[in-house]
C-alpha cells in the first residue's frame, strides 16, 4: 500500500492505542523554552516524577531575552526570574540548555534545524505553536501546551489523534522579488486562517522542491497561521546536504546509514491525500497583510479591500480589522506609511533572510524617523552575518543590529511598539497587540519588502528596488 | 479516576463573546506570560480588548459569575500558550461552546478538563440569542450525549471521540494513561533509527 510520510511517521512512533481512541505517540525530540515550561516542571515535581528521557529534550532561551544589553541580572526582574528557573530546572533534570552564554543559543525554531537536532523521520514537539517549522526537514512537528510539555517530560509521549493530510502543491517558478514568505502568505490567503484545522500540510510541487532549506523553514513555520498544526516537506537531497556536518546530525558512516533511512521516510509516489490544493508560483506577487490576522493579506499592487468584498462570515471581521489598522478601503496598499521596520523572528531571522535584506539596503539609508532593527534568529546566524559584513551594511543604513531572540515578534522584552505605531515586519503574526502595544499595528511581509519599506518610509514594491 | 475528574455535563450561566478568529494573544496578552505559575492570570483575561471596549462582555456586571463561554469560529487561534485556557478557567469558565476551535487551544482546554463543544452557526446564534434575552438562563453542555440544552430545547453538538472519551473517563490529564504504557515506550524508542545512532 502506498503511504504518505505522515502515515510512516505515525506508524513508526505509535506506542499503542489509548482507551480514549487516541494514539500514544513517542516524541523523538522535545524542545523547551522559558515561557511555556516552568509550570510543566512544577507539575512534574508535584506528581513526584522525573524526566524520562532527559537526553531527548533541549532547552533554549529566546522569548524574553533583551536584544540590546544582555548583562545579568536583566533589568526586567521577571525575565531574570524566568531565566533562573529554566537554568535550575534544566540542571535538576539533566537537560542540555543553550543559555545566553552558550554560542548555540537562539530562537528555538532557528537553532533546532541549525544544530542538526531536527532530522527527517522524527516526531518533534515544543510548547510553542511555530514548532511546525521543523517539518521543513521531513519531520512531524507540532506545537503543544504546557500540560503536554509535562506529559512529554514524564513519558516522552503525547496522546494525539492522527490529523488528516492536505497536499499543497506550488508549481512553476517564483518571479523576481517573490520569496517563500510570499508563498505562505498566498497559501493562507487562499485557504484561510482556519482552513488547516484538523489537517497537517504536505508542501510539494516544483517551486517547493526548488527551495533551499531556509525557504522551506519559512513556509512550514507559518502552517499554524493557516490553522494546520503541522506542515512538512518530504526530505530530499537538499535536506541531506543541509544536515551534513551539523553538530547533532550523524557523522561519517552513521550519516550514510541515516540518509538511507531518511530516503525511505518520504511519501510514496502513488499515495493519496484527503485533499489537494494547487497554486501557480508565477501568479504570486510580493504579499503583505492589511488586517489583524495573517489571512488578511493582498499583493503589493492591490488596493486595500472593502468589507463589502468579504465573504458574508468575514464581513464584520474585515470592518473591525480595517478600523483597527486605520487603513482606507480602495486605496493602494503601497504608500502606507510605517514607523518601525523589524527584520527577525523564527519565520525570517536566518542568514538567507539577512542577505536579502542587505541586498536591498546596501548603499541606502533608512527613511527619516523610522526605527529599524535587525534581530538575528540565533547567535550562529549573527556570527555568520558578521563574518560576511552584513551587520556593517545594516548599521550604515541606519538599522540597529541586535542580539539573538524573539524580540519585537511578540514584545516580551524591551523591544515593543508604542501607541499606534505601525510596523513592517518579517515575523508571522499581526494580531492586535502582538508587538507589545495594545493598539500597535503590524504589516507582515517578506524581509525584502520590510527592507524596502524601511528605506522608503512606506510600503513599496521591493521589485522596484532590487538590483 | 476520581469522580470529580469526570466531565459529563457542565451547567451554568453563559457569557457570549461574539466574533471569529479570536486569538490567544487577545485572550491573554504576551506581557502576562512573564510568570512562572498560572496564578492570578484571571485578572488579565482579555485585558487589552476590555480596555479598548468598555462594553466587552467580560466587563459587564450581568455576566460576572458565568461559567459557560459562547464563542464564534476558530476561537483560540495563534500561540500555544496554555495561559489562555488557564486564564479563562481561573476567571470561572468551566466549558466553552462555539462554532469551531483552533486545534492547540482545543487540546490545551481538554488537558485541563475544560470541555469545548462545537455547534453549527445556527446553533450558536440561537444560544447567543437565548442567553442575551435572559442571562439568568441556565445552559447545559452535555459532553456525554453531545448536546447543548437551554430550557426545553437542545441542539446537537460536536466533540471528537478522543477528547470526549478523555472527559467522560476522567483521563483528560493524559499523563497517567501515558505512564501506564511502561516499557512499551522504551521498545518504540529502541526501534527508532535516530535514537540508536542510526
Ligand atoms: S520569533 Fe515569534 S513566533 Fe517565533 S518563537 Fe519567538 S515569539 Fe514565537
Amino acid at each position: 500500500m502506498a503511504d504518505t510520510l505522515l502515515d510512516k511517521l505515525w506508524r513508526a512512533h505509535t506506542v499503542r492505542t489509548l482507551p480514549s481512541g487516541q494514539t500514544q505517540l513517542f516524541i523523538g525530540l522535545h524542545l523547551i523554552h522559558e515561557v511555556t515550561s516552568p509550570q510543566a516542571f512544577q507539575m512534574l515535581r508535584e506528581a513526584g516524577l522525573t524526566v524520562r528521557y532527559p537526553e531527548r529534550t533541549f532547552a533554549t532561551i529566546d522569548h524574553i531575552v533583551p536584544t540590546a544589553s544582555q548583562a545579568r541580572p536583566f533589568a526586567d526582574a521577571m525575565a531574570e526570574q524566568m531565566t533562573v528557573h529554566l537554568t535550575r530546572n534544566c540542571k535538576e533534570f539533566g537537560i542540555s540548555f543553550f543559555d545566553l552564554d552558550n554560542d548555540r543559543q537562539g530562537i528555538v525554531h532557528v537553532i533546532g534545524p541549525e544544530l542538526g537536532l531536527t532530522q527527517p523521520g522524527m516526531t518533534i514537539a515544543c510548547g510553542d505553536s511555530h514548532t511546525s517549522t521543523h517539518g521543513a526537514l521531513g519531520a512531524l512537528a507540532f506545537g503543544i501546551g504546557t500540560s503536554q510539555v509535562r506529559d512529554i517530560l514524564a513519558t516522552q509521549c503525547l496522546a494525539m489523534a492522527k490529523p488528516k493530510l492536505r497536499q499543497i502543491r506550488v508549481e512553476g517558478r517564483l518571479t523576481r522579488g517573490v520569496y517563500a514568505k510570499d508563498v505562505i502568505l498566498a497559501i493562507i490567503r487562499r485557504l484561510g486562517v482556519k482552513g488547516g484545522v484538523g489537517y497537517a500540510y504536505e508542501y510539494a510541487g516544483s517551486a517547493v522542491t526548488a527551495m533551499s532549506m531556509e525557504e522551506r523553514l519559512t513556509i512550514c513555520n507559518m502552517s499554524i497561521e493557516g490553522g494546520a498544526r503541522a506542515g512538512y516537506v518530504n526530505p530530499d537531497a537538499t535536506t541531506f546536504e543541509y544536515l551534513r556536518e551539523r553538530p547533532f546530525a550523524p557523522h561519517g558512516e552513521a550519516f550514510d546509514r541515516a540518509v538511507r533511512w531518511w530516503k525511505s521516510m518520504t511519501t510514496d509516489p502513488d499515495a493519496t491525500f484527503d485533499d489537494i490544493v494547487i497554486l501557480r508560483a508565477s501568479s504570486i506577487e510580493p504579499m503583505l497583510t492589511w488586517g489583524i490576522n495573517p489571512g488578511q493579506s493582498i499583493g503589493v499592487s492591490e488596493r486595500i479591500p472593502h468589507p463589502h468584498d468579504a465573504p458574508d462570515v468575514d464581513r464584520a471581521a474585515w470592518a473591525e480589522a480595517l478600523a483597527f489598522m486605520d487603513l482606507e478601503s480602495g486605496q493602494p496598499i503601497a504608500g502606507t506609511p510605517i514607523d518601525v521596520a523589524f527584520i527577525g523572528s523564527c519565520t525570517n531571522g536566518r542568514l538567507s533572510d539577512l542577505r536579502v535584506t542587505a541586498e536591498v539596503v546596501r548603499g541606502r539609508k533608512v527613511a527619516k524617523g523610522i526605527r529599524a532593527l535587525v534581530v538575528p534568529g540565533s547567535q550562529a546566524v549573527a556570527r555568520a552575518a558578521e563574518a560576511e559584513g552584513l551587520h556593517e551594511i545594516f548599521l550604515a543604513a541606519g538599522f540597529s543590529w541586535r542580539k539573538a531572540g524573539c524580540s519585537l515578534c511578540l514584545g516580551m522584552n524591551e523591544d515593543k511598539l508604542t501607541g499606534r505605531e505601525i510596523c513592517a515586519a518579517s515575523s508571522n503574526r499581526n494580531f492586535k497587540g502582538r508587538m507589545g502595544s495594545p493598539t500597535g499595528r503590524t504589516l507582515l511581509m517578506s524581509p525584502a519588502m520590510v527592507a524596502a519599506a524601511a528605506i522608503a518610509g512606506e510600503v513599496v514594491d521591493v521589485r522596484e528596488m532590487l538590483p | 479516576m476520581k469522580q470529580n475528574d469526570i466531565r459529563r455535563q457542565i451547567a451554568g450561566r453563559a457569557i457570549p463573546l461574539p466574533g471569529n478568529d479570536i486569538d490567544t494573544d487577545r485572550i491573554i496578552p504576551a506581557r502576562f506570560l512573564k510568570c512562572i505559575t498560572f496564578e492570578g492570570l484571571e485578572a488579565h483575561v482579555f485585558e487589552d480588548d476590555r480596555r479598548q471596549m468598555p462594553d466587552h462582555p467580560f466587563n459587564q456586571a450581568r455576566y460576572q459569575g458565568a461559567t459557560i463561554l459562547i464563542v464564534g469560529q476558530n476561537f483560540g487561534c495563534g500561540s500555544s500558550r496554555e495561559h489562555a485556557p488557564e486564564a479563562l478557567r481561573r476567571w470561572g469558565i468551566r466549558g466553552i461552546v462555539g462554532e469551531s476551535f483552533a486545534e492547540i487551544f482545543f487540546g490545551n482546554c481538554t488537558a485541563i478538563g475544560l470541555p469545548c463543544l462545537a455547534l453549527d452557526a445556527e446553533g450558536v446564534a440561537w444560544l447567543e440569542d437565548a442567553v442575551s434575552r435572559c442571562q439568568e438562563q441556565e445552559v447545559l453542555l452535555d459532553v456525554e450525549h453531545r448536546l447543548v440544552r437551554v430550557g426545553e430545547r437542545s441542539v446537537p453538538a460536536m466533540i471528537p471521540d478522543g477528547a470526549r472519551n478523555q472527559l467522560l473517563t476522567g483521563t483528560w490529564n493524559a499523563m497517567g494513561v501515558l505512564l501506564d504504557a511502561g516499557n512499551e515506550i522504551d521498545r518504540v524508542a529502541r526501534s527508532l533509527p535516530y535514537v540508536n545512532g542510526y
